[in-house]
């Protein structure tokens, strides 16, 4: 019960400060397309050079956890994902939000964000060292399985048919080999200075998403601007609790998954959101209300991001190894004091390490209050007239994509994929398999790659790919997967685009 | 309070890209840029980070340096873009890896080369040093090789990618011990590479002495041997690969420091030249290098053109055969 013991820590003045700095300048940031939680936490690290360590890590804690919250804002109200975790909350979210429930939307993202929260920072606290060994399970070979699996999920998530779901899977795929490859370092489909890097997936995302929305706006225009208001519906935030707590199997499937997932170094915070959203919608009895402003789906999906915080830790305070670009950054937040994380971090720096878990505990906590508190005022952005909102969201999306790193290529590449979504959109392929391609591609790769590699230089590429019960258990989960779509898709009529389905 | 100022710049400048300019005095006028090629929490923008922090400072520059990460690519990214678009107007400055960019030269592809950039100093040389798992039968590179000999090509070796200082001291060993060894290059970088050998994917890695430091540190790893000219200060006990009887140098030693685009006034590269060795060697900047564990190592401009020709003539020897 350490925790408990260094709780009051917390509470003094200064440090009680700095925890309300991070978690609203985390929410403001987290809010900002563009900005990940990678790139917010690195931000605030200049900071924290002249506190002490006890304090910067608050600040740092208490800063990670508000932002990957305050992503899903701009994706339930503008459906601009703030990062690759919060594409699942745009798909039911920001129907919401165009049907008046955004404040709805908002108080049961904040609620279902802070349940998972508080149970992934509870893991970190009881099960660290059970959870270490589970962070270093997976291989090459179990990470190639794991990203297949998230490729049989790209045919079934939110598109018109599972065959249209794969086309968009496809073409994600394809655009994640543009670039110098990750383990040889070969030059593929360079046609332009600006993809001389590859396909960088924020800039992606804004594209995908926010573009083909803006260009509607736009073609809609002026004309019938009276017909268009959409009146906001105040929501409860005691009904949003009642709610969230009465859908307990999206809640309970978000939070264990985003917990298990997020363990994994180097994928998980990026596809737990969309497994958990995927998984939600396949066991749900009302799986056809998903994609159309279903509350499960932002349940399932904000919950499984913030449950992943508090695992994603493990590896870099057990092992000393950082498993996701954020916890890279907060392992120079860690350096920079001299406190090298490993085994006995815990012994050695108690007075600073749980203050930092603790940090992330009540972090969650003023992140829900805050959230709530502005829930129903941000709700009416749906009111703003469609024409200065797509003049706003462009505006958003071309700045969100030059920021992540000063770069003009990135703002192109994102017109270009969004200008090219916006007629795919038309012909009912959606953005988020595309996303889902472009992400798993690299891993899959690379990690095939790897176990090549060292399959061949020891026992072969068979024995190596098809030994191990996480191996096996990743297949069969992997041929379930496929044969459920199968079977979706023979069970129900093809549409030829998602109004058509819906109506 | 004014540490507080130069962090809020840092901060915004970082955020928005954009430069306050004001006032007419000499250079530096405003906040200066240094591009790191890397991506946020690597040990290259961390360092970078610490190095500069001090910028502020009246005997430094004068004015807060802004870190940009233009990262992707091991790094070709972020160096094509500081040799063909940034400006040589001396507020566009750039972190270098030696060897990770003259070998990325050699193998080509990339628009730069040793004479697309001109350097102002170094702050730190972090060696490649020879791991395994802590639980690992092998405890000395002898042991290594003898295992590789009896298996030629099935001693597996992480290492951060190809054409990186990890790559190099692959090569090397495999030239010195004479055997044939499988080089696994990971995706993840360092972290990855660690991660591997201490999760047992691999037989052994080759990694940052930094890093390796800290996961001896944390009990997971074996250190069996430095890939540098003498001992090093972190690491007392860990012997050269010379004094084991490999023949190898310090060609894969990663060395970080600051340079400009070629072209930048020379007036500029000289100020530069004289004040940012002096920046380095701040007290502050290095009690909180060493707090991290990196190396560090100040050399100045002219000590940094022979080391970068020098590594030319040695890469284009050991890079020849691939």
């Amino acid at each position: 019960m350490d925790f408990l013991f260094y709780m009051g820590d917390v509470f003094t003045p200064i440090n009680f400060g700095l925890l309300l700095l991070g978690t609203i300048g985390g929410l403001i940031l987290g809010a900002t397309p563009g900005l990940s939680p990678t790139m917010t936490v690195a931000l605030m690290i200049p900071f924290t050079f002249k506190l002490e360590p006890q304090q910067g890590l608050i600040l740092l804690g208490a800063a990670y956890t508000s932002t990957v919250a305050g992503g899903a804002v701009s994706a339930i109200l503008l459906k601009i994902p703030g990062a690759p975790a919060n594409i699942a909350t745009t798909l039911d979210g920001h129907t919401m939000a165009q049907k008046g429930q955004g404040a709805k939307a908002l108080q049961l993202s904040f609620i279902a964000s802070a349940i998972g929260g508080l149970f992934g920072v509870f893991l970190l606290i009881f099960l660290t060292p059970v959870l270490a060994k589970w962070a270093l399970a997976f291989g090459p070979s179990e990470l190639f399985w794991l990203a297949i699996l998230g490729v049989t999920v790209i045919g079934t998530l939110d598109s018109s048919s599972v065959v249209k779901g794969l086309l968009s899977g496809c073409i994600g795929l394809w655009l994640a080999t543009i670039g110098f490859d990750d383990i040889m370092g070969a030059q593929r489909f360079i046609f332009h200075s600006s993809v001389s890097g590859g396909i960088n997936v924020i800039p992606a995302l804004i594209g995908l998403f926010a573009i083909p929305q803006v260009i509607t706006m736009f073609a809609k225009g002026r004309k019938g601007t009276d017909a268009e208001i959409i009146s906001v519906k105040r929501h409860p935030i005691g009904a949003a609790f009642r709610e969230v707590f009465a859908r307990k199997r999206a809640l309970s499937i978000g939070t264990a998954i985003g917990s298990i997932i997020g363990l994994i170094p180097g994928v998980g915070g990026q596809i737990a959101g969309l497994v958990a959203y995927d998984q939600s919608k396949k066991i749900s009895p009302e799986s056809a209300k998903f994609g159309t402003g279903h509350p499960e789906g932002v349940i399932a999906a904000e919950s499984a991001n913030n449950a992943m915080v508090g695992p994603s830790l493990v590896p870099l305070l057990t092992l000393s190894i950082p498993g996701s670009p954020t916890a890279a950054v907060l392992l120079g937040g860690l350096l920079i004091h001299g406190i090298f994380p490993g085994p006995t971090l815990f012994t050695q720096y108690p007075q600073v390490v749980w203050p930092f878990i603790n940090s992330m505990l009540i972090g969650q906590i003023l992140m829900c209050v805050f959230g709530l508190l502005i829930a129903g005022w941000a709700a009416n952005v749906a009111r703003v007239p469609p024409a200065v909102m797509a003049a706003v969201v462009l505006g958003l999306a071309v700045f969100g994509s030059y920021s992540v790193q000063h770069s003009m290529g990135d703002v192109y590449v994102m017109m270009a994929l969004g200008l090219a979504m916006f007629f795919l959109e038309r012909f009912g392929f959606s953005a988020a398999p595309l996303v889902l391609g472009l992400i798993l591609g690299p891993i899959a790769e690379a990690n095939f790659m790897q176990g090549a590699m060292i399959a061949n230089a020891t026992v072969g590429q068979m024995a190596y790919f098809f030994t191990g019960w996480l191996n096996w258990l990743l297949i069969v989960i992997v041929v379930v997967s496929i044969g459920y779509s199968i079977w979706m898709e023979l069970r129900q009529r093809r549409y030829t685009t998602k109004e058509d389905a819906t109506a | 309070m004014k540490k507080w100022i130069a962090g809020a710049a840092l901060a915004l400048t970082a955020m928005t890209g954009s430069a306050m300019a004001e006032g007419h005095g000499d250079y530096p006028e405003r906040p200066i840029m240094l591009m790191v090629s890397y991506g946020a929490g690597g040990a290259t923008d961390f360092q970078a980070r610490i190095v500069t922090m001090t910028a502020g400072n009246d005997d430094a520059l004068q004015m807060p340096v802004a870190i940009l990460n233009k990262a992707g690519a091991g790094g070709r990214v972020g160096w094509n873009w500081f040799a063909t678009q940034a400006e040589a107007d001396g507020y566009t400055l750039g972190a270098y890896n030696v060897p990770h960019f003259i070998a990325q030269s050699i193998e080509g592809g990339v628009d730069y080369s040793v004479d697309s950039f001109e350097p102002i100093a170094n702050w730190g040389a972090d060696p490649a040093v020879f791991v395994v798992a802590a639980d690992s039968e092998f405890n000395s590179m002898a042991d290594v090789i003898a295992y590789a000999t009896e298996n030629p090509g099935g001693l597996t070796f992480s290492g951060a990618g190809l054409f990186v200082g990890h790559h190099i001291a692959a090569l090397q060993l495999e030239k010195a011990a004479g055997v044939k060894l499988a080089y696994i290059p990971n995706n993840a970088g360092g972290a990855g590479a660690m991660r591997a050998v201490i999760a047992g994917e691999v037989l052994g890695g080759v990694n940052n002495l930094s890093d390796a430091f800290r996961a001896r540190e944390a009990g997971t790893v074996k250190i069996l041997g430095v890939f540098d000219l003498e001992r090093n200060a972190f690491l007392e006990d860990v012997p050269t690969m010379m004094e084991q009887g490999y023949d190898i140098d310090n060609a894969s030693v990663n060395f970080r420091g600051v340079m400009v685009p070629a072209g930048t006034d020379p007036a500029i590269i000289d100020h530069l030249a004289a004040v940012v060795p002096t920046m380095f060697e701040n007290s502050r900047v290095a009690s909180r290098m060493a707090a991290g564990g990196s190396p560090m190592q100040i050399m100045t401009r002219d000590e940094v053109i022979e080391m970068w020709a020098q590594r030319q003539e040695t890469l284009e020897e050991l890079l020849a055969g691939l």
